[in-house]
């Protein structure tokens, strides 16, 4: 605990800068696998093609697919950011679909019956319906992208990963556990924070 | 093309000495997990008390990332091919054990009941019906650790395990491109395969009697 304690400022730093880029990687991935995810439910034939491509492209271990960004988009934020929205498709536009595909037919039918647009069934019924799954998702990959952000520390995005990596290259115990310990804590505390909302984001109507 | 194949053309037998490095790395790691993994996994489904922790630990450890638990077992156990096997066993079991439990636990009760109607005794229970019942979803826990453990043992080249990892930080620290693709193209590779062979056993191991 030493080093955490006489290190506190650089600890908080870079804590600030792991959470910051999680989340920005978190809401640009909602923003564009959520409508992918509703696409797909329209467009079924696209439905294998897209999962099929996000299921490829989980598989790909994460200092992989960092390495295949480089040439592009170079060392830094950007590689980071993009590889973490490529890794979270498969669990957003999974879950959206399968949300929305999940809706009992009956009140999809009654929604029609009642005069609304495919839209507004879309706005006031799929997706308030959808949102405790989609919030799933959107828990799976907050917990994967605050893992995948550490070992992002390496290519230069910041982050407790540099501690953690300064900490092996020096074979300095106390400034490994004082990444690793956050990164755990931020993990588990993600975690715990995003099944609240999930809970707490279920429309009142729906049992459970 | 020179980008990207460039240094696998060069230095092919490098290439594929640190392939085997991380064929071996995954292969021993998946398999002593299984050993630990698949009796754990049955233990807990006889003592309910005892689930409740382990599975616990198991989703608490699975939030927990991956280069935190190599860094934080390099005080433990120092550096090299072993301590990154402990960080891999350590979280490649976890999918197993919790894929076994809910394997042998979500097997429909009236079957179990026949089975016992049957004579059956614990241990024909397990052997003849739960396990083979249980094996697609303990199969599928295989498949997750699998994958897993190809992917962090990229990390472990950073505490002098070797593997493909090796190339892809050498390629990343001397902004050397073709040393880094030819560590990260066949990684990738790996990983693929490995997620659709074993997709396929999933399949063929399923028994002939609950085949959708």
């Amino acid at each position: 605990m030493g080093y955490i304690l006489s290190h506190a400022d650089q600890v908080l730093v870079l804590t600030m800068e792991h959470l910051q880029v999680t989340a920005v990687a978190v809401i640009l991935a909602v923003v564009a696998g959520v409508p992918l995810g509703i696409l797909v439910t329209r467009l079924r034939w696209l439905y294998p093609l897209v999962l099929g491509t996000a299921g490829v492209l989980y598989t790909i271990p994460s200092l992989a697919l960092f390495a295949f960004l480089i040439p592009f988009l170079g060392l830094g934020v950007k590689p980071t950011i993009l590889a973490l929205i490529l890794y979270s498709q498969l669990s957003i536009v999974r879950n959206t679909a399968v949300g929305i595909n999940t809706v009992d037919r009956a009140i999809v039918e009654a929604a029609r019956g009642m005069g609304m647009t495919n839209g507004q069934i879309l706005r006031m019924v799929q997706l308030p319906l959808a949102l405790p799954i989609v919030m799933a998702g959107v828990r799976t990959i907050t917990v994967m992208d605050i893992g995948v952000a550490t070992i992002a520390a390496y290519i230069g995005a910041g982050g407790l990963g540099v501690l953690i990596f300064r900490g092996i290259a020096s074979l300095y115990p106390e400034q490994i556990i004082a990444g690793a310990a956050p990164v755990a804590l931020l993990a588990v505390l993600a975690d715990y924070l995003l099944a609240r909302m999930e809970s707490a984001l279920r429309p009142k109507g729906v049992g459970r | 093309m020179d980008a990207f194949f460039g240094y696998i053309v060069r230095e092919p037998m490098v290439v594929l000495q640190l392939t085997g490095q991380h064929i071996i790395l995954t292969l021993v790691t998946v398999g002593i997990s299984i050993a630990i993994a698949l009796p754990l996994g049955i233990l807990i489904t006889r003592y309910q008390r005892l689930s409740f922790l382990v599975i616990g630990f198991s989703n608490l450890g699975q939030t927990i990332p991956s280069l935190a638990i190599l860094g934080l077992l390099i005080p433990l156990l120092g550096i090299g091919f072993k301590p990154a096997l402990a960080a891999l066993v350590l979280r490649a079991m976890l999918p197993i054990v919790i894929n076994t439990y809910v394997g042998i636990v979500g097997i429909e009760p009236s079957v179990i009941e026949a089975a016992r109607g049957m004579g059956m005794r614990d241990r024909q229970l397990l052997t003849i019906v739960e396990l083979p019942l249980a094996l697609p979803v303990v199969m599928a826990g295989v498949r997750t650790a699998t994958v897993m453990s190809i992917s962090i043992a990229t990390l472990a080249a950073l505490i002098g395990a070797g593997g493909l990892g090796d190339l892809i930080f050498r390629g990343i620290a001397m902004v050397d491109g073709p040393m880094l693709m030819a560590g990260a193209i066949p990684t990738a590779l790996l990983a693929i395969l490995a997620d659709l062979l074993l997709g396929r056993m999933e399949i063929g191991l399923t028994p002939m009697g609950i085949r959708v």
